[in-house]
């Protein structure tokens, strides 16, 4: 089997159920704006079907796959992937800046000796070769990096890119794999939160209405997602939200939870803090409702309304529901 | 049980934190620096072992430069036993490849049964030093951790993993890295700031770790270009005289955002 010359390698994530993670499509999508995306999936014994499908449809122009055990943490994603790498000698891997796609491109690249550029937004290419985009202290740089030499190892951000592939005729390839021997954690498994409703994931999405500590309680925090649903929104919140435990900590945003850049971005009760802002600042719009005048979420604010949460956006919410009768 | 705590100097987040647009680098006096607050949580994880276990070893290592040094000595201050720092020139700047064998170099030569980390620092934010480091040791990995339990010769936990909490376990050696989810670190008290002066606070260059910076040895991520974004400018502000979410909606709809 031979591979295109300027192939890219692209690690897709696979959901504990066996469907491929969604960042797939944006995956592979940048990896067709520098080159020719090959994809590899690697998954238990017999349910990768959906995962490979995926990963053609969304332009892959091979699909690699290789079986391994998921009771075993990380290592046997890296020994397929080196097996891959060496069988396809891409211009560069691409990895999903996932907590699992992390782990898989920090072993690999400490293995292999390549370079590793982390949480990209972008990808292009110069003459020299692959160019990986960041956008770094909550959007305030943006930075280029490159490899001095050999093919990168880069993890893109999820939801940052929206370029996307034409779909490819499926054509599949079993890998052998020679296992590392390296040791591994035992992996139990996940208990899969349940997706609520309809409602949008929060890194992607277009638009964010987040809540802060101002909404007091657990049961009160039902008003943000009342106003999302409204507005067909994620679900976002401050660390003092999640800290009070009014939401789980995947729906943190900031410094040290999701970088979310929608074309809307609602901030309710929310401070405004530089860490929470540093993951919000690059959002189109705007809007915050405190009812603190002087809160710093006001200097970053498109629309800010000095106020109640609780009468304001119940109001708000009507107006709304009223309009799209 | 000998315990390598990852602490590393950051940028305070509070602060205006800058790149330099010259170097790429971190601007080190634009901001004040402070030990990031996720290295503090992985110390008291360590501590917390260590109170309940006589005989428990934490070392704090940190790669950072000679300037860096009163933050080392907070993980002392905190509770550390002794510290070590690597320092040297051709560190600044280091990518998270010579990062991650830097420090593993670091461990190999102490001796370690439990390396704990962050699950990602606040300014490179990589989030990939833990898993570098468990390859370049050949330990097993237990990253983004929101519990452990560390026994005698094993550690297990709850992974907070992309689609929900997995029950991860590994016989040691091996490396964890830890989320926001565990408390913060007990504050350095009068007696800690005291004793911490006289704590063992080892100085180590590459030399003394075999370890090569030169750009031929393995490739190297390197920035070729940075460019500031101007600041966000604040828009209109009102205020709610009973109509605002009147108002608000009207202001959603007109930008086309409903
Ligand atoms: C290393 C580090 C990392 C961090 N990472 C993050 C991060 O990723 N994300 C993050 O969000 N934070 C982060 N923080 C925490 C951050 O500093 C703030 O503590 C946090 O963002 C505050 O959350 P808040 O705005 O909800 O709470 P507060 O600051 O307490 O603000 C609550 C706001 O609600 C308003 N309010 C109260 N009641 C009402 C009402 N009825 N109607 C309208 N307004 C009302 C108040 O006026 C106030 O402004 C981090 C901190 C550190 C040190
Ligand atoms: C804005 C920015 C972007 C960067 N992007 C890249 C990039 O794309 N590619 C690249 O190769 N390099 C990059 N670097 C350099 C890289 O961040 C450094 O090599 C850094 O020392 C390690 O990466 P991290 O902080 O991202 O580690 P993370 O993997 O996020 O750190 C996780 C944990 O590892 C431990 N740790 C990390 N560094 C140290 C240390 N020096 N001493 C002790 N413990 C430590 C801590 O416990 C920390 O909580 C970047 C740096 C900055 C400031």
């Amino acid at each position: 089997m031979s591979y295109p010359e300027n192939a890219i390698l692209v690690l897709v994530d696979v959901t504990p159920t066996g469907e491929a993670a969604s960042s797939t499509a944006a995956l592979i999508g940048a990896a067709a704006q520098i080159g020719t995306p090959v994809a590899l999936v690697v998954a238990p014994a017999g349910i990768a079907q959906a995962a490979v499908d995926a990963a053609a449809s969304a332009g892959a122009v091979s699909v690699l796959t290789a079986e391994a055990d998921a009771s075993a943490l990380t290592v046997p994603v890296v020994d397929a992937l080196e097996a891959a790498y060496n069988a396809v000698q891409p211009d560069a891997v691409l990895v999903s800046n996932s907590i699992a796609g992390r782990d898989v491109a920090g072993r690999f690249a400490a293995r292999t000796r390549a370079a590793l550029a982390v949480d990209a937004v972008g990808l292009s290419r110069d003459e020299e070769g692959v160019v990986a985009h960041h956008s770094v202290f909550g959007g305030a740089y943006r930075v280029n990096s490159a490899a001095t030499y050999g093919a990168p190892v880069i993890t893109v951000r999820q939801g940052a890119v929206d370029a996307r592939a034409e779909a490819q005729p499926l054509n599949v390839e079993t890998l052998a794999v020679s296992p590392s021997g390296m040791p591994a954690a035992l992996a139990g498994e996940v208990a899969i939160v349940e997706k609520a409703s309809s409602r949008p994931e929060l890194r992607g999405a277009t638009r964010v209405v987040s809540g802060g500590r101002g909404l007091g309680s657990k049961e009160q925090f039902v008003l943000v997602e009342q106003l999302a649903d409204t507005l067909s929104a994620a679900v976002g919140a401050s660390r003092a939200a999640v800290d009070a435990g009014f939401v789980p900590q995947s729906h943190q945003v900031g410094q040290t939870g999701v970088s979310v850049s929608p074309q809307l971005y609602v901030a309710l009760g929310i401070s405004g803090a530089i860490q929470h802002r540093a993951g919000m600042q690059t959002s189109k719009m705007i809007v915050a409702i405190n009812k603190d005048p002087d809160a710093p979420i006001f200097d970053v604010a498109d629309f800010g309304i000095v106020g109640d949460v609780f009468k304001v956006v119940p109001q708000a919410i009507e107006a709304l529901e009223a309009r799209k009768k | 049980m000998k315990i390598f705590v990852l602490v590393k100097e950051v940028p305070d987040t509070y602060g205006d934190r800058r790149l330099n647009l010259e170097t790429g680098l971190v601007d080190r006096n634009a901001s004040e620096p402070v030990l990031d607050e996720i290295t503090e949580r992985a110390l008291e994880v360590a501590l917390e072992y260590a109170d309940a276990n006589p005989g428990t070893q934490v070392v704090a290592l940190s790669m950072a430069p000679e300037s860096a040094t009163p933050s080392v000595r907070r993980a002392l201050a905190i509770g550390a036993e002794s510290a070590v720092q690597i320092v040297h020139d051709d560190l600044a700047g280091a990518d998270l490849g010579l990062t991650a064998e830097v420090l593993a170099a670091a461990i190999r030569r102490g001796g370690a049964d439990l390396v704990i980390t962050g699950n990602v620092s606040t300014d490179g934010s990589g989030g990939v030093i833990p898993s570098m480091i468990a390859e370049h040791l050949g330990f097993a990995q237990l990253t983004a951790l929101s519990a452990v339990e560390i026994g005698s010769g094993s550690v297990s936990g709850t992974r907070a993993s992309d689609f929900g909490a997995q029950p991860v376990s590994a016989q040691l050696p091996a490396v964890i890295s830890i989320t926001e989810a565990f408390p913060e670190a007990r504050f350095p008290n009068f007696k800690g700031i005291m004793a911490a002066k006289k704590k063992p606070l080892e100085v180590l260059s590459l030399a003394d770790l075999g370890v090569q910076a030169d750009p031929s040895a393995a490739p190297r991520t390197i920035m070729t270009s940075v460019s500031e974004k101007p600041p966000r400018a604040a828009g209109v502000k009102i205020t709610d005289e009973g109509d605002a979410g009147a108002q608000l909606a009207e202001f959603l709809v007109q930008n086309r955002l409903v």
